[in-house]
Parts: structure tokens; sequence; C-alpha cells
């Protein structure tokens, strides 16, 4: 691990790390490979060790629309940690993805049994996935990039 | 009587340069390129700005976006009337200079270390000189991540850039908030390619430019991950208006930004930037 990473497994205690990992198996999905839709029930949950997955939202007209990536270290999916377990967005992979795969159902049930290990999962997932991508959505909404219009007198070309 | 405040610089009549050179960014944004008409205003560091004059509608401030013998470089989005003017400008058309003002970018701060460069939206153009001169210069530093964030792929500058960048050594991730469909890499915010970055804390300086929400939560996340904060350098933005120090509107806190900005280390611009402007 590079030191300035945050990788999700990395996050959880050693000792829930190993527990997590536990559940996982190995696995090796191609490009352009859609993963879930919007909707289908949530089984499994990833966490990316190669490539990049698009979140996708589908928009009558227009097909997938991707909101968001999620590439390696990170968690690919949370729904399967709320009931009705089931994905509010799609994932399609963007090129070829090695990941770690778990079952959620044994997941969920694991967390139940031992409920340290259980908190652990659910405080990172809160943190490194769910408060991130809140963080980042309610950035974006800014459109920081837009066109300010409000004055011209800034360095850098001309924008505030 | 002229009474200048404490360290102030005198205020010098524009130069006269001309354009040479235009070319179109983005619908809204161009780069030109200006040569002095005699003599040169003495030479800018990276980071630095000018003053650009467009004749008969005001001068705004400019980062230089490349510096080339005499030559300077501004990158421009047309949002009012003066930078609409500036952006529009074809070849053989004059315009006045002052400067350079302004902090640079310290590289030499980055001496024998890693380089973590963090654009947002245009952003980029001050720091596409500091990863030139990188780039000039293997042998001076680690290496180099360049983190490219933009609205959308149609509002990413200097096509073609990156590529070269890549090809000279460096590592660069481009993210944009609002894909098209065409679109086949990240898609979120720039924070949001720390992680792939792949830097160590210990040996890396961090350089920042974008909207000033974003350098925030850039330099947060970078001091989280283990950068001293003294290791951050971030170009802020204020109005600006003489240049020189007089005028007072771009200041922030005990800082004027066009004299003791823009580039401010996250060490002292940290508590500035949290205290609420009135």
């Amino acid at each position: 691990m590079t030191a300035g990473r945050r990788d999700f497994l990395e996050a959880l205690p050693p000792v829930h790390r190993g527990w997590l990992l536990g559940f996982a198996h190995e696995v090796t999905l191609p490009a352009e490979t859609r993963i879930f839709g919007e909707d289908d029930v949530a089984d499994r949950f990833w966490v990316l060790r190669s490539g990049l997955v698009a979140l996708d939202v589908h928009i009558p007209g227009r097909g997938p629309v991707v909101v968001e990536t999620v590439a390696d270290g990170e968690l690919l999916g949370w729904s399967w940690l709320f009931e009705p377990y089931r994905w509010h967005l799609g994932a399609r992979t963007r090129s070829a993805v090695h990941a770690w795969e778990f079952d959620a159902a044994r997941v969920r049930a694991a967390m139940e049994d031992q409920p340290a290990a259980g908190l652990a999962l659910f405080r990172t997932i809160a943190d490194q996935v769910i408060g991130e991508r809140l963080r980042s959505a309610r950035t974006r909404l800014l459109d920081l990039y837009g066109n300010d219009k409000s004055h011209e007198s800034g360095v850098r070309g001309a924008v505030g | 009587m002229t009474v200048l405040a404490p360290d102030a610089r005198p205020a010098l009549p524009p130069s006269p340069y001309r354009v040479v050179d235009r070319g179109r960014e983005t619908s809204d944004t161009a780069t030109i390129v200006l040569e002095p008409v005699r003599s040169a205003l003495p030479p800018f560091s990276p980071g630095q700005f000018a003053m650009v004059f467009g004749f008969g509608v005001g001068d705004i401030p400019l980062s230089v976006s490349r510096i080339e013998g005499d030559r300077l470089t501004h990158t421009v989005r047309s949002v009012g009337a003066i930078s609409t003017r500036l952006a529009s400008l074809e070849p053989g058309a004059p315009v006045g200079v002052r400067g350079p003002f302004g902090t640079g970018w310290d590289l030499s701060a980055a001496a024998g270390l890693d380089l973590l460069i963090v654009a947002g939206g245009l952003g980029l153009a001050p720091l596409r000189t500091l990863i030139t001169a990188a780039l000039r210069a293997p042998e001076r530093y680690g290496r180099l991540n360049v983190l490219v964030g933009a609205r959308s792929p149609g509002d990413l500058l200097y096509a073609g850039q990156p590529e070269r960048w890549r090809n000279a050594g460096a590592r660069v991730l481009v993210t944009v908030d609002r894909p098209d469909d065409t679109w086949r890499g990240d898609v979120g915010v720039v924070t949001g390619l720390l992680n792939r970055a792949g830097f160590d804390p210990d040996r890396t300086v961090a350089f920042l430019c974008g909207p000033e929400v974003m350098m925030r939560a850039t330099a947060r996340d970078l001091a989280r991950r283990g950068i001293a904060p003294d290791r951050i350098q971030l170009s802020l933005e204020r109005t600006m208006h003489c240049g020189t120090g007089h005028c007072g509107h771009c200041q922030l806190g005990p800082l004027l930004l066009c004299r003791d900005g823009p580039v401010v280390r996250w060490d002292r611009a940290e508590p500035l930037l949290a205290v609420r402007e009135l």
C-alpha cells in the first residue's frame, strides 16, 4: 500500500479485514460487462483490486448516464446493506476488473453474529463510501467549474 | 504627494504588447500569446500573473499559462466585457501588460521530492507552467502526478497536452463531473483521484489551483493523508484591481493576494479561509 492511499480494506482494522476477506473470492470481469442494473437484487458486493467501474442511471431516451466511477481499492455497492436490498444505480465495467466478490447475505449474517466486526465494517462503509459519495455529490451540486459571471477579476483566466 | 501602503509597489503604466497567436480551448475559453512591441517586461515565474489591458474596456489579472522567451501566454474565459474582448482578440491586436505580479509556485521546495499537482477547471492554466518546468528538469524531482478535474470533457483545457505529459513521464489522471457519451474515463470530483495518485506523503509537495471550495477540500484531504501543511501550495483568488498592493481589493486577512499571493502555503491559508466574509 502507498502511504497516501485510503483503500477500503486498509481502512478496516486488520483483525476485521481478515474476517471480511474470509467471505471473499476473486473474480475477473471483462471490460464493458454489466455487473448489475438499477433495482436488481443486491445480493453481492465487490472491492476492486484493479480496473474501473461506471455507476449509471437509466434515462429514457438517453440510455445509461454515468454519474460516478469506482476504481481500484474502492467498494462497489452498499445497497446490499439496507432493505430492500436492491441497487439504486447500475454498474458496468469500463475496463477489465479484478475484484474481491462477497456474498451479501453471508456477510450480513456474520455482521449480526459478530457485532464488533459488523460495527467496524458498518463504520467503514459509512465513512469511506456513503459519506465520501455524499460529500462528492454535494460538491458537484455547487457546479464549481461552471461559469461564474459574478466577476472577472481573478488570476486564473478571469474567473472567480 | 503619493502615499503608498507599506510594501506597496509603484504602479507603472502598461507596456505595449500585441497578440501573435490565439487558439480556442473550449466554447468560451481561448489562449492568447502576447509578444512585446518594444521591450519586454521582467521575466515571469510560473504562478505569477499579469494585468492585461484591453483597449477601450480595461484590465484584468491573468496568470501566465506558458512562458517562452519574451512571449507570454494567457488562457482567458469569457465571463465579462474585458475577458470577452481579450479572448476574442486576433493576431496583431494591441494590448497593454503590467507585471509580473505576485508570488509564484515555489518549485524549489520540491527539489528531490515528488510533485502532486491538482487542477480544477481553469486552475490548470497557472499549473501548466509548473508542469512544464518540472518535466524540463526530471533529474531534480521525483514522480510527477497530475490530477485534473473539469465540468465536462468539452471543458478540458489544452487538448493533447496530458498525453504529452504522460509520454514525458508524468502520471496524469483526468475526471469530469458531467460526462458525455464518448467519455471513457473517470467521473466525479478530483479528490476522488487522490487514491490512485500513488504518492508518499513524506516525500511529496502538492500544488493546487481551482475553485476555492475544491482547493480547501483537497488540501484538507491531503493533510489527513499525511502531507505537511507547509508542503501544500495553493493559488488563491480575490478581486484583483491594482496588482501593486495599493487598493486592498484583494485582501485576505493580513494578506494582499496581488502581492503576498496568489500562491500561499496551506499552513498560512487555512486559518484565513476559515474566516467568514462580512
